[in-house]
């Protein structure tokens, strides 16, 4: 799996909204003094007059960008996952989520592989605050294709949506050609029937590479992926657990309150009889270290995935 | 303004009052001492400064204006049954299931209403976004909100403003009811915002200072405002919480509490009697 390519979903995330502006002037970008970072810059250098920075205060950003939407413009804001979810949770709750206003959060720098900067930036509590905000809708994508996608279907989109993306450049595992993105519905990235690895973000590739390694055991893994976590695509996890009756759920996320718990309680009100066990972040901070190497010590590896989905044959 | 306008305009002050009160009584739950002393402000909002049309609630046009100080919705949802939004029966239905007029505003229910606010500090930020905006539209409204001077002590605020005035938005106008009161007791007690005009000043603003519930001074400090290019305009307005009912006058219990029977029957017969002199002098 070597030659893929890498991209960071934040490259993707810039370069879709400088390819959005370019086609619909009601597009209004605002940051918190990470443009650099964030990748809105490249929108920035196409498009300066509707780029705004809001120094660092996140919250007055998330309700600046509200008012701006009932305008009648389409605002994207961007930060980090930290403060965009975490520090503004009650301004995106009150006053873009309340209202349902048609207000795009790109938050990017979500989960451990933040790396170096260390556990206050290191948000994985994202997906859990987000959730449960009524009306919203919250993503996570696994490369740069789909990022690409998921960000024009967001414009698309009228409501409140909140999309993480990540800091270190990930494999491509998507074809440009033919590639289409929908809200709410996920994909079989390959067929199996023993155990269904459903993954987002950076360990949708870890989890093919996981499928990969459990095959040669003798293992038929089906991986998931779903990059849409609110609102759930409940047919497919049903479908998962009624084949496969074990899924190991894979987020660079608490393993509270996020895709793991998600799919946890389709489950168990369906009622079917399946094992399911949560592979995330197990209810702690992270610490400083280099993101390749803080995957692999939060267990959040390809290696971590096919010794769970193998523990449960 | 004519003094036949001026006693017009404060005839509606009286009206708009006595409406807020009756709502606040048929919900028995409600705020009635910011909703009284800006009800100056609400009336002049209403029936002089916003460019608006009842029939078209949702004109893209339309001049905004934002109730950043949530809580005083019945006074807000006053002017705007007052000036033809909504029918007034409506009012008494106040806080109750079923009802568009939520505790605090909420603008997909209620026709006038443009911001969904209650949350202290969130709304002058919306209110900036507006007139952000309004300025890469190209549009010509102006954008109005509604502080409470308790309410300033949230830092958004402040945030607020500092984007306020480094995007130069001077089609926005900020308004802060200095009633001096809060739910905890003076505002100079709990966390002393003072001075303000001065902090707006700092902050790059044109800050004047007005007597809330003086017609004459309001005009001139919207005129002003109106005139002023390049900053935001901030208008500080001295007033009297509870003002127009004596037994609510600068107490601060009556910031979000209920009149009993009898306390409502004494506060609109005092609004009665002030309607009736207002009346009998026009």
């Amino acid at each position: 799996m070597s030659e893929r390519m890498k991209i960071a979903t934040r490259d993707s995330f810039g370069s879709a909204l400088k390819e959005l502006g370019a086609e619909h002037a009601d597009l209004i970008v605002f940051d918190a003094d990470l443009a650099g970072a964030t990748k809105t810059g490249i929108f920035k250098k196409a498009f300066p007059d509707r780029h705004f920075n809001c120094g660092i205060a996140e919250g007055n950003m998330m309700a600046v960008a509200a008012g701006a939407s009932t305008m009648g413009l389409v605002p994207f804001v961007s930060s980090f996952a930290m403060f965009a979810a975490g520090r503004a949770f009650e301004q995106v709750r009150n006053s873009i989520g309340y209202p349902h206003l048609n207000v795009k959060i790109g938050a990017t720098h979500g989960g451990i592989s933040v790396g170096e900067d260390g556990a206050s930036h290191q948000c994985c509590e994202d997906f859990a605050l987000m959730r449960s905000i009524p009306g919203m809708v919250v993503m996570c994508p696994s490369d740069d294709v789909e990022a690409r996608a998921m960000v024009k279907a967001a414009y698309e989109y009228r409501g409140p949506v909140y999309m993480r993306f990540g800091r270190p450049a990930v494999p491509v595992i998507h074809e440009e050609a033919g590639f289409s993105f929908t809200i709410g519905k996920g994909e079989v990235l390959r067929q199996g029937s023993d155990v269904a690895l459903i993954a987002n973000g950076l360990l949708a590739a870890e989890a093919l590479d996981a499928a990969e390694a459990l095959a040669g055991q003798g293992i038929s893994a089906r991986v998931i992926n779903l990059a849409t976590i609110k609102p759930l695509d409940e047919d497919l996890v049903l479908q998962a657990a009624r084949d496969c009756g074990k899924i190991v759920t894979c987020e660079e996320h608490s393993v509270i309150g996020g895709l793991g718990e998600a799919v946890c309680a389709v489950i168990a009100e369906a009622g079917l009889p399946c094992r399911v066990k949560r592979l995330g972040v197990n209810d702690a901070f992270g610490h400083s270290g280099p993101a390749a190497e803080l995957l692999k010590q939060f267990g959040l590896s390809a290696a971590h995935i096919a010794e769970l989905a193998a523990s449960l044959i | 303004m004519t003094p036949e306008e001026k006693k017009q305009l404060e005839m509606t002050a009286c009206r708009l009052r006595m409406s807020a009160l009756e709502a606040i009584h048929a919900a028995n739950s409600g705020h009635p001492g910011g909703s009284l002393s800006a009800a100056e402000l609400f009336t002049y909002l209403y029936f002089k400064e916003l460019r608006i049309d009842p029939a078209d609630p949702k004109d893209p046009g339309r001049d905004r204006f934002v109730l950043s100080k949530g809580h005083t919705a019945p006074g807000l949802y006053a002017a705007l049954a007052l000036r033809g939004f909504f029918p007034r029966e409506d009012l008494l239905t106040l806080r109750q299931i079923g009802s568009h007029l939520q505790g605090h505003p909420n603008m997909n229910l209620t026709p006038g209403v443009d911001m969904s606010t209650g949350s202290l500090g969130q709304g002058i930020s919306a209110a900036a976004g507006m007139a952000l905006a309004a300025k890469v539209q190209g549009k010509p409204c102006r954008v109005y909100t509604l502080l409470g001077d308790g309410e300033i002590q949230e830092g958004q605020v402040w945030e607020a403003l500092m984007f306020a005035h480094h995007y130069k938005l001077d089609n926005l106008c900020v308004i802060i009811d200095n009633n001096g009161l809060q739910i905890d007791g003076p505002v100079g007690q709990v966390m002393s915002p003072y001075p303000i005009p001065e902090k707006l000043r700092a902050f790059g603003l044109e800050a004047v200072e007005v007597d809330g519930h003086d017609f004459e001074q309001l005009e001139a400090a919207f005129n002003k405002a109106r005139e002023t290019k390049g900053v935001p305009f901030a208008i500080v307005m001295r007033t009297v919480k509870g003002k127009g009912v004596s037994f609510m006058e600068n107490q601060a219990g009556w910031h979000g509490k209920a009149p009993s029977a009898e306390e409502y029957r004494q506060a609109m017969a005092e609004l009665n009697a002030a309607l009736a002199e207002l009346e009998a002098q026009a």
